[in-house]
């Protein structure tokens, strides 16, 4: 329970304070935002959600970084194993 | 970018797996604690471990929301359930945590109307619809849930709902962390922060882990790839004689928490003197209460409440688990007479508990764990 969910907002109904229409994997919910009151929010921008309520905003440039990090780790890694490949020690 | 596949790569996982191992000292174990039972059902449902050398060992911690909660408040909860005017709601992963008289699940079969919500706002939506009964939400959960039942709170107060009240069981994680770091049963090399409870309280509060004790922290997410780069970014620190707070789960954890949700918290709830959590005892200023000023939305003002202490049943050994210092599979009944359709201890309830994680995800088979304790 205590698992939180990335979605999608598509929707801030204009009528309903604190109230956001988001995409989990292909199921559209109604998620409370009132906990990122004074953040902009709008459709396409990612939120984890925990109990129903949207409990921070999904920072994708912090995401990218993390990503290159691990791209970078998987390069080298990849780069290690082709000079070993390519290695002929004999003795 | 969906935030989730991305982090799931196996040649990824691979290379990391390859830089962790190359960053072990010859000869040295290691002991890392996973605070967060989400981070341990992460790692069993990946099957994790078999990508970390074995002098790696990963410890599961207390952040497991269900499996803390005493049975002394299960029982407390269900004496409410059972007045005929009361309608309980709960989380789902509530429903069979025995209490010392059964669980939620015995009480609905005995006539008590106990409802499953997915949120706090579904038993409010309840409370609207059934004036004439009084709508109770069993609130558990770490920091990641409080501001949820704060809010839900708020929210029945600004309408003027009067038919709905929580039974406050939320706890707080810095202190049962600090009770493990003071606790001699375990020597840690340092810890695999709550991703979700940062969300909320932020980084800083764990510097004193970083300062104080000496171990390093990484606050982590909870896809198999953010737990294998913490336990890299832990090896790094501890290489290059580092002890610090590190925030792996940046994309969503902000360094300053969520102050909205503080403030949300602070206003409508406090903390208790003390509380007791199962299997680490009663640990100061742990767990919060509702504010004098929501009385009128507090369970344990509004109705009576036993409030007695009930011990554990005496083969279950949910507090080593918790504490870390037994496995899951080292304790004697795990498998044969708890398992998760009939749990002894909590720790076998929520998929976020050790025991569950373990059994469910078939690291160890039954037939194993039978030899193993033979």
């Amino acid at each position: 329970m205590c698992l939180g969910i990335p979605g999608e907002i598509v929707e801030i109904p204009p009528d309903q304070t604190d109230l956001a229409r988001v995409d989990v994997s292909g199921v559209r919910r109604a998620v409370n935002i009132g906990l990122l009151d004074g953040q902009p929010l709008r459709p396409g921008d990612w939120v984890l959600i925990h109990v129903g309520f949207a409990l921070s905003k999904i920072d994708e440039a912090e995401a990218r970084a993390a990503l290159e990090f691990l791209e970078g780790i998987g390069q080298a890694y990849e780069d290690e194993l082709a000079a070993l490949r390519d290695s002929s020690i004999e003795r | 970018m969906r935030f989730v596949d991305e982090y799931r790569d196996a040649d990824k996982a691979r290379a990391l797996s390859a830089r962790i191992a190359s960053l072990c000292e010859p000869g040295r174990a290691y002991k890392f604690m996973e605070v967060c039972g989400g981070h341990t059902h992460t790692i069993y449902k990946h099957g994790l471990e078999d990508y970390l050398p074995e002098t790696i060992t990963l410890v599961h911690g207390p952040g497991c929301p269900v499996c803390v909660i005493p049975m002394g408040r299960v029982d407390d909860a269900i004496h409410i359930a059972e007045r005929p005017d009361v309608i309980m709601t709960s989380f789902g992963d509530m429903m069979r945590v025995p209490g010392g008289r059964g669980s939620f699940f015995d009480s609905t079969a005995q006539g008590a109307d106990i409802r499953m919500v997915y949120s706090p706002l579904d038993a409010l939506k309840i409370a609207r619809r059934e004036p004439d009964r009084q709508v109770v939400f069993m609130a558990i959960g770490f920091e990641t849930t409080a501001p949820s039942t704060a809010m839900t709170v708020l929210r029945a107060a600004a309408e003027g709902v009067r038919n709905f009240s929580v039974f406050c069981n939320h706890v707080t994680i810095i202190p049962a962390i600090k009770a493990i770091l003071d606790s001699p049963d375990l020597r840690l090399d340092g810890f695999i922060g709550p991703g979700h409870v940062s969300t909320i309280i932020g980084c800083r509060p764990y510097e004193f882990i970083a300062r104080g004790y000496g171990k390093p922290l990484v606050v982590a997410g909870f896809e198999p790839l953010d737990i294998l780069q913490s336990v890299y970014m832990l090896l790094l620190q501890l290489a290059e004689g580092r002890s610090e707070v590190e925030n792996q789960y940046a994309r969503v954890v902000p360094w300053a928490g969520n102050i909205r949700a503080l403030r949300a918290v602070n206003e409508v709830m406090e903390l208790r003197p003390y509380f007791e959590w199962r299997g680490l005892g009663f640990i100061s200023h742990s767990a919060l209460r509702m504010r004098e000023k929501y009385a009128a939305y507090d369970a344990e003002r509004l109705f009576d409440i036993p409030g007695n202490r009930v011990a554990d049943p005496k083969a279950c050994q949910c507090g080593e688990v918790l504490k870390g210092v037994l496995k899951p599979w080292e304790c004697k009944v795990f498998g044969t007479a708890c398992t998760p359709e009939t749990p002894i201890g909590t720790c076998m309830v929520s998929s976020e508990g050790a025991c569950a994680a373990y059994y469910n995800f078939g690291r160890f088979s039954r037939q194993r764990v039978r030899e193993a304790t033979r």
